[in-house]
Formats: structure tokens, C-alpha cells, sequence
């Protein structure tokens, strides 16, 4: 519980494949050919769509999973981000758009999407545990709240319709073809991004800070600013994700932001597992799936029910997601954890 | 050992995305041609569950009156669920007509819904959708989508007569109004509004709240003291919730109720408001007590239903007459629906159906011209209130009988359209 130690492959000895690994090369594979055997329906509404929840997912578990704190307002960062493209983009409402075109918009908003979760860090950082995800639930509950009521800004309970995706390079982005190998594109840069990051100088010390933030503090770190830029970074991810799902949904409006998707966020992250950085996607996956079928399982009474068990059975089987589960049920293939167990 | 783990992460997140793919996919081709497939979208979740499982006994008892077959094919009824946001509705409409391969729809059963269902609906031409019990005006009205038919008229149309009985018959002269903010109480409010300022009202204060609100004093404080009656456009707990603590107020003004305010949720409630809420004017597609004997066959029938109401409500009836209205034209083109559904949209335009509340035909937006029924709560002899019918408006169209120009010309509807301060 004291020490870290982060694993770091024998990347000076071996070659390049190694250094990607195996896994990830048989992984990229699949994702690359799924579009051949997947009909639309599965490569946009469940291929796609879970590769946006698991960005979201993804900012969450960066915060989680190397920094020890759980946001629930990752959510919300994407949905600022979504108005954003909504507000200063084209949409069919006639309120606002100012007609940005999509590469100074996207930018700004996955930017502004960052600074507002780094200020999110910044009030929240202090706290701990619970009271980490009351405060960040409850930012998530006001901006839902003001979102819905105000509209000057948001247009209340309606939001914004009729957001389009760019088209260039010849490109309609939001055929599925397009609209598939851009959210998987995406996902691979900020995974990638992911795992750089908890192997450099920052994301050690952010894991140190989770392990123990006194120590670090009396090395002479400064554990506020790691923290927020931790949130930062996870701001981004999380704006990213907000672009991807305005153009997948061709709307947003405060439904898109409520609480009950704010711990959407949160059961993906926990399904998935915080362990490592696939889990979030793991968990996106595992959840939409579920989420679209239950009801052709147990009839539109009772599907709830059925996806809140099979989670439940989850977490009580394995506190670490469908990754923990993974190593619990074959511990000799788990001899280099990504890091030691805090429990 | 890494490398393994890694090996294995990879292959599971393949299978995960892979499998079902393969599995579904055949699943959905391996459909036989002897049965044709509805879907029916409702919501089942949410706030409005009640409701939504409501409406789909409406689209049951149509599939039962065809003896479960049209145009000598079976029915296959597949749901799907909103919890009442558009992204959820659009969602679930997706899943049922891209993943399941229904070629006719059913559905939503709510306003903001209907609009995002119907954008949806230009983007898949060859499928047909019929209207649930959604009824925000635009859904139709302005920017249409071709195939999507509403049998079911809008919230605009279930207020006809109700402004004029409310300043000629009840003498109200100026009106205060609370509804919901979102596109279906703008609707029935533009309804209302519309014949009520014309007949020379005024409406000097108009209130729009979240769904869900539980605390209404600011509401009530800031409703004027000099307004004749105050028009509620509220649906279930929030229309007791208003209503409870208006009265508690000392609140004096009578009630107008909205189409979903005085049903029997609150007219079932106990306590003192049971003597506020009598006489309260109302209107909507539906009246609990109407003679005519296709409604009481209609009521009979829904009652054989598991866990029915006493009466069915519009959402059922809207459910009902929509889904009536597919089986009847799905009928005529033998269930045949492989011209992607070409025939059987124009078999639907010129319907002309006879529903439990008369007959129904379409305009040329494919919205329905209906009768609509003006009612008032009343007393039964034992004690229960029931909305007692008071008139019939024969065959509303969706302009209110204003011509089309002049009525598109009064603009969409919105929290501050229409106004006559």
C-alpha cells in the first residue's frame, strides 16, 4: 500500500511487437475488420455508441483508476462539450449556431470541455471518497437543473436539434462506415494517450499521490495542481466523447446530461473495471449491449430488473469489474499486475 | 506473461463485439414470411411507465380484434422502450427497425419524442410510422416527414371547444396558465389560446415548470390575484402535487384542466380537493361517459385486460386507433410491404377509419381530423367524480378550422406563443 511500482515491460530488450503488444495488435485487428461482419445496427448503434461511453468511461477511470478519485461529473464535461458544437455549430433550432466551421469548433469545445472539468478538479480536489462523488454529483445535478430551465443559453427542456456532422475530405462522417473507424479512431488516440501518460513522469506521481499524498507532499510535489491537471486531461477525454455523441445522436438537450447517465458513466467505469484502461470499454460494451437486449430477454416489464442483477452479480463477484474477474479466474496468467492491489 | 494477458484481453473484447453480431444478425434474416412484424414503442421506463404500459394494452386489444393476423400473416408485436427523453425514444426506434427489421412502427407515446421520431423517420424511407399518442404540434404540422402518419391528432386539437365554453359558457374573462415546459403542454395551451383569446380573453400569466416539480409556492405566489380561473396542463403527480397545494394556499380561482389534468389520478384522490375540482371544464379525444355504443364496446374490452383501469385513458385509445388503423391498411396489401412499404402509406392516406370516438380520416400531412369531446367533472351517485361530456366537436382538423396559411402564419408554438396579455 505504500510503494509504487509500475510495471514496465522489457521494453529495452525486446522489439517493437512486443512493446504493443500482442494483445493490442490482435485487438486493433478485430476492430479494424468488424465493420465486414457487423450489420449497421451493430457497428453504429452498438460498435460506435460504445466506443463513446467507454471515452467517457475512460476519463473517468484516468481520474479512478491512477488518482483515487471518482468523478461523477465526467458526464457533464461532456455534455458542455455536446452544447458547445450545438450553440456555436449549425443546428435546425434557429437559436444561436453561429455556423463554426468543425475544425475551429471542435477544438474549442473539447478545450473548454478540459477547463471546465480542471475547475470541477479544482473545487473538488480537497475532498475524498464520498464526499468527492457528492460534490461532483452535485455539480452534475445543477448543471442538469440549469440546462433544463434556462434558455437563453440551453434552450431549456428541449435542447438542441438537428446538429449535423461535418462532411470533408469526401467524407460524410456520420455514415456508419465513417462514423465507426472515427469514434474507434478517436477511442485508440486517448487510450494510447491513456496509457502513455500512466507510465510518465506525471502519471507516476499522480499514482503516488492516490498511494499516499502526505509523503508526496512532503517530497515537495504539488498535489493540488497534479490533481487538476489529472482533470484536465480527463476533461478532454471526456469533450471528445461529447463531440462524438452530438453528432451520433444529431441532438442534445439535458436528457443527455442527467443524473441517471452521470452514474451510467460510473457503473460502465466499475463494470469494466479501473484496473487498466481497456476496462472502461470493456464496461461500455458489456452495458450497451445489455442495455439494447434485456428487453428482447425478459419483455419490456421487467428488463431493468435483469440488467440491475446482472450487475449486481458483477461487483458482488468481482469488486474489479469484468478485468478483475478476468484475473481472479486465472491468477497464473496475472503475474505482472498493472498495479498493486490497494485493498 | 504479459504478452498473454494482453492476448486475452484483446480476444474477449472481440468476442464480446463479434459474437452477438453474428448470433443477432441470423437471428433477424432467419424471419419466416408468414408473419409480419409491428413495433410497438412506448415508454416502460420512467416517469411515464404507467402510462406507456397504458397505451400498449391499446395497441394489444387492436392485435386481439384482428384475431392476431392481417392480410392472412401473423402479427409479431416487438417493444421497445423510451424513458420519455427524444434520444432514448430515437434509440429504441433504431434498435426496432434496424436491428429487429420492423417495417411498421408504432409510437412514442410523448411530445418532445414524437418530434425526434419523426426526424428519424425521414432518414428510413422505406419504413412506415404511425403516430403512438404523441402529440406536439410540428410533429406534423411544420417540416412533415412523408411517412410518418398521425391517427391520433395533436394536443392542440384535444383543447377544441375549450376556450370558447370556458369565456362564453363559464364567463371567465381573464386566465392564468400552469402547464409543463416542454412541446406538448405548448401545444395544448396554443389549443386553448387559440379560441379563448380570439373569443376576447386575456391571459396575463402564463407559468411553465419542470416535470417532476414537487414544490409549487413560487408558482402560486406569482399567479395574479384578479385572473378569473387558472388553466392546469399538468399530467399525473404533478397535477395532484399543483392542485394539492394550491388549495392549500387558500387559492379561491376555479380550474381549467389540460387533457392529462383532471384524469383519474386526481380525480381519484381524497381529501378536500374533491369538492375544488368539480366543475372544472376539460377536453380531449376522450369522454369517460360517452354513449355512444362503439365506446362502451370499446371500454368492455379493455377491461378484460390484466391490471386495466376503470376506463382506458387517450393513451390506450391512441395506441388503440394508430395500431387499428396499421392492421386495417396492412389488410388491404395482404401484409405485402416488400415495395418498401409504397402501397400500404398510400392505402393509409386515404383511410377513413371508424374508431371508438367516430370516424377519423387523415389530412395532407397525415394528421387526423376527429371528433373531440368537451367534458366537465362531475359527481356521480356514488360519490366518485367522473368527466361528464358535455359536447362533441365534430371532425377537428389540425388548424382548428382556421385556414392553413393564416394558422402557420401565428408561428410554432413555444412558452410565448400565443400571447394576449
Amino acid at each position: 500500500m505504500s510503494l509504487v511500482t509500475v510495471t514496465r515491460t522489457q521494453a529495452g530488450t525486446s522489439g517493437i511487437l512486443d512493446r504493443i503488444g500482442i494483445g493490442h495488435i490482435a485487438l486493433a485487428a478485430a476492430l479494424l475488420v468488424y465493420p465486414a461482419v457487423a450489420s449497421e445496427f451493430f457497428l453504429v448503434q452498438i460498435g460506435a455508441y460504445s466506443l463513446i461511453w467507454g471515452l467517457i468511461a475512460l476519463s473517468l477511470m484516468l481520474l479512478g483508476g491512477y488518482g483515487g478519485m471518482v468523478s461523477l461529473s465526467q458526464i457533464t464535461c461532456a455534455g458542455i462539450a455536446a452544447y458547445i458544437v450545438a450553440i456555436f455549430g449549425t443546428n435546425s433550432m434557429n437559436i444561436h449556431g453561429f455556423g463554426w466551421p468543425w475544425w475551429v469548433l471542435v477544438p474549442f469545445a473539447v478545450l473548454i470541455s478540459g477547463l471546465v472539468s480542471a475547475a470541477i478538479g479544482a473545487i473538488s480536489v480537497r475532498t475524498e471518497g464520498i464526499y468527492t462523488i457528492m460534490i461532483t454529483l452535485a455539480i452534475a445535478t445543477a448543471f442538469f437543473y440549469f440546462a433544463q430551465q434556462n434558455y437563453v443559453l440551453f434552450n431549456g427542456h428541449s435542447g438542441y436539434a438537428g446538429i449535423p456532422t461535418p462532411q470533408f475530405w469526401g467524407v460524410h462522417w456520420r455514415d456508419p462506415l465513417p462514423f465507426y473507424y472515427l469514434c474507434l479512431g478517436v477511442s485508440v488516440v486517448a487510450y494510447v494517450a491513456v496509457l502513455y501518460a500512466a507510465k510518465s513522469t506525471f502519471g507516476l506521481a499522480l499514482q503516488a499521490i492516490r498511494d499516499n499524498p502526505r509523503r508526496m507532499r512532503a517530497i515537495g510535489y504539488d498535489v493540488t495542481a497534479h490533481k487538476v491537471l489529472a482533470y484536465f486531461y480527463a476533461g478532454l477525454i471526456a469533450g471528445l466523447a461529447g463531440v462524438l455523441l452530438v453528432w451520433f445522436n444529431g441532438r442534445v438537450s439535458p436528457g443527455t446530461v442527467d443524473v441517471s447517465q452521470a452514474i451510467d458513466v460510473l457503473v460502465i467505469a466499475v463494470i469494466g473495471g479501473l484496473l487498466h484502461p481497456i476496462g472502461p470499454f470493456i464496461g461500455a460494451v458489456f452495458v450497451v449491449l445489455i442495455q439494447t437486449f434485456a428487453i428482447d430477454i425478459v419483455g419490456a416489464e421487467r428488463y431493468n430488473t435483469l440488467i440491475g442483477l446482472v450487475f449486481l452479480t458483477i461487483v458482488f463477484v468481482s469488486p474489479d469489474g469484468i478485468l478483475g474477474l478476468w484475473q481472479r479466474l486465472k491468477p497464473h496468467l496475472a503475474q505482472a499486475p498493472l498495479r498493486p492491489s490497494r485493498r | 506473461m504479459n504478452i498473454k494477458r494482453r492476448v486475452f484481453l484483446g480476444l474477449a473484447l472481440t468476442t464480446a463485439l463479434t459474437v452477438p453480431a453474428l448470433v443477432v444478425s441470423t437471428d433477424a434474416k432467419a424471419a419466416d414470411d408468414d408473419t409480419i412484424k409491428i413495433g410497438v414503442l412506448a415508454t416502460f421506463e420512467g416517469a411515464f411507465t404507467v402510462l406507456g404500459e397504458d397505451g400498449m394494452r391499446g395497441a394489444i386489444m387492436a392485435v386481439e380484434e384482428a384475431g392476431g393476423e392481417t392480410g392472412g400473416k401473423k402479427i409479431e408485436l416487438i417493444k421497445g422502450s423510451s424513458d420519455a427523453s427524444p434520444d432514448s425514444a430515437v434509440r429504441a426506434a433504431r434498435k426496432l427497425v434496424e436491428q429487429d427489421g420492423v417495417k411498421v412502427l408504432i409510437g412514442p407515446l410523448s411530445g418532445d419524442e414524437g418530434l425526434a421520431v419523426k426526424d428519424y423517420a425521414k432518414t428510413k424511407p422505406d419504413v412506415t410510422f404511425l403516430n403512438g399518442t404523441s402529440a406536439a404540434q410540428d410533429t406534423t404540422l411544420r417540416d412533415p416527414a412523408e411517412n410518418f402518419f398521425r391517427f391520433s391528432t395533436d394536443g392542440a386539437q384535444w383543447m377544441a371547444g375549450l376556450g370558447d365554453y370556458a369565456y362564453n359558457e363559464k364567463g371567465y374573462k381573464t386566465v392564468a396558465t400552469v402547464a409543463e415546459d416542454y412541446s406538448f403542454p405548448y401545444t395544448q395551451v396554443f389549443g386553448f389560446m387559440a379560441e379563448f383569446c380570439k373569443a376576447g380573453g386575456k391571459v396575463p400569466s402564463k407559468s411553465w415548470v419542470p416535470i417532476g416539480t414537487k414544490d409549487y409556492s413560487s408558482v402560486i405566489a406569482a399567479i395574479p390575484d384578479e385572473v378569473d380561473a387558472i388553466y392546469v396542463a399538468l399530467g399525473g403527480a404533478d397535477g395532484v402535487n399543483f392542485l394539492t397545494q394550491y388549495q392549500q394556499a387558500g387559492g379561491q380561482a376555479p380550474l381549467i384542466g389540460g387533457s392529462i389534468t383532471v384524469d383519474q389520478t386526481v380525480l381519484g384522490s381524497k381529501g378536500k380537493m374533491h369538492d375544488v375540482v368539480i366543475g372544472t371544464p376539460s377536453a380531449g379525444p376522450i369522454a369517460d361517459n360517452n354513449d355512444a355504443p362503439e365506446w362502451k364496446a370499446f371500454v368492455e374490452e379493455y377491461k378484460k385486460l390484466p391490471d386495466a383501469f376503470p376506463s382506458p385513458s387517450l393513451f390506450a385509445h391512441g395506441y388503440y386507433v394508430n395500431m387499428k388503423a396499421a392492421l386495417m391498411a396492412l389488410d388491404a396489401v395482404d401484409a405485402d410491404v416488400s415495395d418498401g412499404g409504397k402501397k400500404l402509406r398510400e392505402t393509409l392516406a386515404g383511410l377513413e377509419l371508424d374508431t371508438p370516438t367516430g370516424t377519423v380520416k387523415l389530412d395532407a400531412n397525415r394528421n387526423a381530423v376527429a371528433d373531440m369531446y368537451l367534458t366537465e367533472v362531475a359527481e356521480g351517485d356514488d360519490g366518485n367524480l367522473y368527466n361528464k361530456l358535455v359536447k362533441v366537436v365534430p371532425q377537428v382538423n389540425q388548424t382548428l378550422g382556421i385556414p392553413e396559411a393564416e394558422f402557420l402564419a401565428l408561428g410554432a408554438v413555444s412558452r410565448d406563443n400565443p400571447s394576449c396579455e
